[in-house]
This record gives structure tokens, sequence and C-alpha cells, in this order.
């Protein structure tokens, strides 16, 4: 595969960065940040002495001007696109989110709406080559409306219900979306909190997205389990969900 | 569930750009956590014998660099025995250093190898083995960080031949107190160097490590096997062995009673010649603890029989076989969560390193000494050290290498007093990474370089910024 990855240089996304060079595939990786873009790419270079060297361009999810440059300089490095990653997001606290209205807007812009405007920048160029899989990470915070996690599950509901659409408007046309839905993941974002019971890890996270990249699977809860219970929390009725607390 | 919590998994940023260390209590106190937690619980941390635990957490990030300006403390797999990776009290937050497991360069030619400090040594292995490279010194567990394996000065079986980890490492670039970046090597910045060498964290965080991989003939080991009867024919034969053997360790059975005393194996192992290997060994089997036993589990019955069948298995096995390395330098790390065998009150290893000239003498006297106490442990591993190591307070010398486990009981304390009152009469030392009871005046007695150490010390970090549990348990700061 040449796969695009915006977000790769840091938690899920560098494992699954590290998991897909393993396997042998072109690597090209987007983000804000040019230095650390190059250090990543350093590490996968290294790590796999066989790999075809790993590109880096500017993208940032704040200036949407930079998708298309991004897009550009990865399709002149490797020819043909056939993946698109985005693990790239915002993430603070509802708390954080209630105090301050800019915070607030910010992360609506970055998780939703420029989220979305990259994955069509992303679906026009795979579309234009005849198909590819658009892989983006949601969250299962976007279930069900939540108290602790109100605005951020907002736009993460709204991003996940525009890859379903995508799914259902283009999969004929073969754009294959595939949207993950991460429960409790042990990562930076994450850290000093206690782990629940079924916590899982990211590089168990990023084998099995790549199974499900793989199988063209339009929808994957990682870890698993997470998929039962949000089973469970989909038909709580409201009264429920009021008094929950979660 | 907290579903918020999870995100920053992929490759998010908070918001915050720098974390002090109220920011970071506001991020991660309250908003989630108290979803998880039972009134009145604390998070706690502890080393990888339980004990001591300390409320305590690990503030992990892949940007050490952003978080060791407010944290010059880090940590990294927690592997160290007792409190060398714990908080001071008061301290609370520790940097985390796991996530930051960047490879920044490596040199086919020359094997040098440069990466983040939490790069871990499981992963070295995975990388570099099937290329003909591998670590110039491994400690018994691959769940280590080259951050930890610095700071620890650690050893390893070829202990004899090659000394610790630190002597291969060409340089280190470290957050220090005043919050600038150094580099330091041999020739640069070397009182820093040495004292960061088996350092124990103290004197900054570790945030790159440079270190020269050694080549290795195939991915295997050759490995020999011999069972002793007593202690003399084990020190003998790890005599013998350490000659022509890069690689040498023996287990010691202390449970037998009478003149078997010291019933053991010594292993002996070199990496494999190409043509050596005829068949392509498996790694072994991964065993799982799933809670901790309740305490009786490992009574001194169980432990008998454990060893007389462990001995028998030794005896009919082939003397010499060809392993995968994993069996031979890490046999515990099969059993995920072995701590756990000891329950829940944790246990303490106890290493020390007993010098030459009188190293097989004393030797004997520890291990009676072991026995009249009553306190005989589960098994002994001993090992012959060599060269010194290259930093101030690293642990190797020339001598004999002892290493107990021991279940933690109300006697723990003083038993550990009268064997360090043992080892200050022999000249000896004990292991950091290893202690957690060790008292100030007992370690100061039996270390004279404490005091240079705690001057370079206190030149780089003149306010006692950077403290561990251990730093204030021996040192005072």
């Amino acid at each position: 595969m040449t796969v695009v990855l915006l977000g790769a240089t840091k938690g899920m996304g560098r494992a699954l960065a590290r998991r897909m060079a393993a396997r042998g595939d072109r690597l090209f990786l987007l983000g804000r940040n040019v230095d650390e873009l190059r250090r990543s790419a350093a590490d996968l270079e290294v790590r796999h002495a066989s790999l075809a060297p790993v590109g880096t361009a500017l993208c940032d999810l704040e200036r949407p001007e930079t998708f298309a440059s991004a897009l550009d300089a990865a399709e002149t490095q490797m020819g043909k696109i056939d993946t698109v990653v985005v693990t790239a997001a915002l993430f603070a606290t509802q708390d954080q989110l209630e105090a301050n209205p800019t915070l607030a807007t910010q992360l609506l812009l970055v998780n939703f709406t420029n989220t979305v405007l990259f994955c069509e920048h992303a679906r026009k160029r795979l579309l234009a080559a005849g198909g590819g899989t658009l892989c983006v990470f949601s969250s299962v915070a976007g279930e069900r409306g939540r108290s602790p996690v109100v605005i951020y599950g907002a736009a993460k509901a709204g991003l996940t219900r525009y890859l379903e659409g995508l799914d259902h408007r283009f999969r004929r046309q073969g754009l294959v979306t595939v949207c993950v839905k991460p429960g409790f993941v042990t990562t930076s974002m994450t850290a000093g909190l206690p782990r629940p019971r079924f916590a899982g890890n990211p590089d168990d996270v990023a084998r099995r997205v790549l199974v499900a990249i793989d199988q063209r699977r339009p929808v994957v809860y990682v870890p698993p389990i997470w998929r039962l219970v949000m089973c469970v929390v989909r038909v709580l009725p409201r009264f429920v969900m009021r008094h929950a607390g979660f | 569930m907290s579903a918020q919590n999870t995100r920053g998994a992929t490759g998010e940023r908070t918001v915050h750009a720098t974390a002090t260390p109220s920011s970071i209590t506001a991020e991660r106190g309250p908003a989630g956590a108290s979803t998880f937690l039972r009134s009145g619980q604390r998070m706690a941390l502890s080393g990888w014998g339980r004990l001591p635990i300390v409320p305590g957490a690990e503030v992990l990030s892949e940007d050490l660099t952003r978080v060791s300006q407010d944290l010059p403390f880090a940590r990294g797999l927690g592997r160290a025995y007792g409190d060398a990776a714990l908080p001071a009290t008061g301290d609370y937050y520790v940097a985390g250093t796991t996530l930051a497991d960047r490879i920044l360069a490596f040199d086919a030619q020359t094997g040098v190898l440069s990466a983040e400090a939490g790069l871990s040594l499981d992963q070295i292995c995975e990388l570099f083995l099937p290329r003909g490279y591998f670590t110039p010194v491994s400690p018994g567990t691959r769940f280590v960080t080259l951050g930890g394996m610095v700071a620890c000065d650690v050893h390893g079986k070829n202990a004899h031949r090659d000394g610790t980890f630190g002597r291969h490492v060409l340089s280190l670039k470290m957050r220090v107190a005043d919050g600038s970046i150094v580099t330091c090597s041999q020739t640069l910045n070397e009182d820093l160097y040495a004292a960061t060498i088996g350092g124990m964290g103290l004197t900054g965080a570790i945030l790159e490590v440079t270190v020269r991989l050694v080549r290795v003939p195939s991915p295997w080991i050759l490995e020999e096997r011999e069972c002793v009867c007593d202690l003399d024919e084990l020190l003998d034969s790890l005599k013998l062995a350490a000659a022509t053997w890069p690689m040498t360790v023996a287990w010691l059975d202390c449970l037998v009673p009478g003149h078997a005393t010291g019933r053991g194996v010594v292993l002996r192992g070199r990496w494999a010649e190409p043509d050596e290997v005829t068949h392509i060994a498996s790694p072994p089997r991964r065993w799982f603890v799933p809670f901790e036993m309740p305490p009786f589990v490992l009574n001194r019955n169980v432990m008998r029989a454990f060893n007389a069948l462990s001995y028998r298995r030794q005896v009919w096995q082939a003397p010499q076989a060809v392993v995968h390395p994993y069996t031979h330098l890490y046999p515990l790390d099969a059993i995920t969560h072995w701590p756990r065998l000891y329950g829940r009150h944790g246990f303490i290893q106890y290493q020390c390193v007993l010098p030459e000239p009188h190293a097989r003498d004393a030797t004997h006297r520890f291990i009676r000494l072991l026995q009249l106490r009553d306190a005989a442990p589960f098994l002994a591993v001993i090992k012959d050290c060599g060269l010194e190591g290259p930093g101030m307070l690293s642990f190797p010398r020339p001598g004999i290498s002892i290493a107990v486990d021991m279940p933690m009981r109300s006697t723990t304390q003083a038993l550990v007093d009268a064997l360090n009152e043992f080892v200050i009469a022999e000249g000896g030392r004990i292991y950091l990474a290893k202690d957690a009871l060790t008292r100030a005046e007992h370690f100061r007695a039996m270390e004279p370089r404490v005091e240079a150490f705690l001057a370079i010390r206190r030149r780089w970090d003149p306010s006692g910024r950077i403290r561990s549990a251990q730093s204030i348990r021996l040192f005072g700061w």
C-alpha cells in the first residue's frame, strides 16, 4: 500500500505507522510540526532498513490552506496514493471547553469542520485515482450524548455520521471508508488516569485497525469489547443516561 | 467509561502548550479520573518488587523534552525493584519515558545507535537481532528502557568480560535541573556523564542515548549447563567458565540442608556460529500470573519441591543446546507479572557484590548467614563480576555478586540490616536498582564514593529539585 498518515507522530498513529512500515507499506507523514515529522520518519526508516524513504509535509488541521499542498507533496513523492489515515485531532475535557469558548470553537473546528474538509480533499484524490481507503479515527464518545463529553462527543458524532455517509455514497465507486472508534487506550492522553479493566494499548489498536483496513470494514471498535459496551450504552433510556454520570 | 480520556491516543495535542505540574493536575485530575476511582482511592506507584507502594503517577508523553521541563525525574518501565523510580514524598508526579521511543539514527557499519530514552530493550532485540546486532550488555529482563539501563548502569551475564552498559554509552542528551538541555560524554561535561551513568536518574532526565551495539554471528545462543553439587564446585566452575565463555551465571538452591548447600546449575553461553545452528529455536512459552497469590503459595515446602524439580529437569536436559536468546538471557520474562507470586506484601531483591580477594570465603559466609537467620531464599543468582563500571555509583566491581529474592515479612528490615553490616565488613556494596530497605548510614559506610557523587549532583542541581524516594532515603535530598 501507499499510505498518507495525518497525525502519525504520536499515540495510535505512531503505532499504526510502525505496523505498516513493518510490512513494507510506503508511507508519507503529514503533521503540523516539521521537526517531529522528520524524527518520526527517521524512526520508521531506521526500524525497517528496507523501507522506501518516508516523506513528510506540513499539514495543520487548524489551517485548511495546507491540505492541498500537503497531499500534492505526497502524490509527487509516491505517485498514486491508495490509503489515507487521519488520527490527528484535538482533545480537551468538558470543563475546559465550558470555561473557554475560544477553545471550544477551536476544538469543534479542528475535530469536525476541518477534518471533514481534509477528508473531502483526500476523497476526491482517491476517487480520481480509481478508489482507495480513507481511515479516520473518530471515537466512542460520539456514540451517545454523554455528560463528560458533551462538546467533544458532539464533534466526534458529526464526524462519525459524515464517514457513514461517505461510505454509503461512494463505496460503489471504490472508496472504502473505515471509521475507527477507540475506547480507553493507554497513551499520553490517558496517562495518569486509572486504567479500566479493558484498556487497550496502541500497538494492539494498530493491529486491529490494519486488519479492518485490509478487510474493508466500515466501522471498527478498538479494543473490541467497546462494541459490546456501546451496544448497551446506545439502548439505555434517557432517564438512566441523565443519572449515570458517564 | 469516560471515553473522552481515550482520545489523546490518536496523536492529538492537549491544549496547554506546556504542562506545569499544576496544569497536569487540572488536566488529568478530576474530569475523567473520578469515573474510575472509588471514593478515597488514590493512584499509586511501586517498583517491580511491589514494595514500597507510594502515592504517585507517571506523566507519559511522546514529548519527553517538554514533560521533563517540569518533571526532571524520569521513570522508565519500572523494573527497578525498590524505590529507585518512585517520586519522593510530596512530589507525586514523575515523567514516564516509555512513549518517547523513537530511534534517531543507526549506523550499520559501526553499530552506533541513537534513540530516545524510552526505547525498550525488547524493541532493540526485535529490530536489531535479525540484522546481526545486539546490545553490548543486557540485564536479566528485556523490559527495560535505554534511559533506565544507563541510570542503573546495568550489567549482565557478560559482566566479567564486557563490564556494564555504561561502558558502551557514547553520549547522552539530558534535561538538567536548571531546565537546560545538555549533552555529555567522556569528553564533554565529563562529570555529568560519570554521575549520570549509574546515577539513578538523580542528575537529570535522560532524553537521548547514543550507544554502540555489537555484532553477533547469529541470533541464537549456544548454551551449556552444568549441574554442581556444592558451592565450592559452583564457584570453581563459574571461574573456569569465565575464562572462555562470554556469558556465565549460576543458580544456587539455598533450601537444601546439610552438605549439599549450593546445589545448583552453572549456565554458560555464547552466540552461536551460523554453522552450529541446525534448527530454529523457539522463544520460551509465555505464562501469566493473573492475580496476586495468597502468601502461603510460596512457602518453604513448595519452594523446596520446585527447586528439586527444576534441578532434576536441568540434570535431564541436554548439557548443550542452541537456544533462543530469550531462553538464555530472559528466563523470567516468560512469566508475565511474576512478582504477583509473592502476594500482596511484595518482596525485595537483595543484591551485593563481595570483593576479591576473599570473595569465595565471603560467599560461603553470606549463604550461611541467610540460613542461620532462617531466611534462605527461593534461589540465589551468583555471578562473578569483572570490571568496575564507568559511573560514579556503578554497582559492579571485581568479586562475586549474589542476588536473592525475599518475600516481605516483619523481619525483613532486620535481615537487610544484618546483610548490609556483613557487606560493609567485607568491603562490598549493594545494587541500588534492587534496593528498597537499606539505611542511609549503611549505604554511606559501604560507599566511599557517595560524597564525590553528591558533589557533582549538587553542582548540577544546587536547589535539590531532582529527587526520588530512594535519594531521600539514602542521601536525605
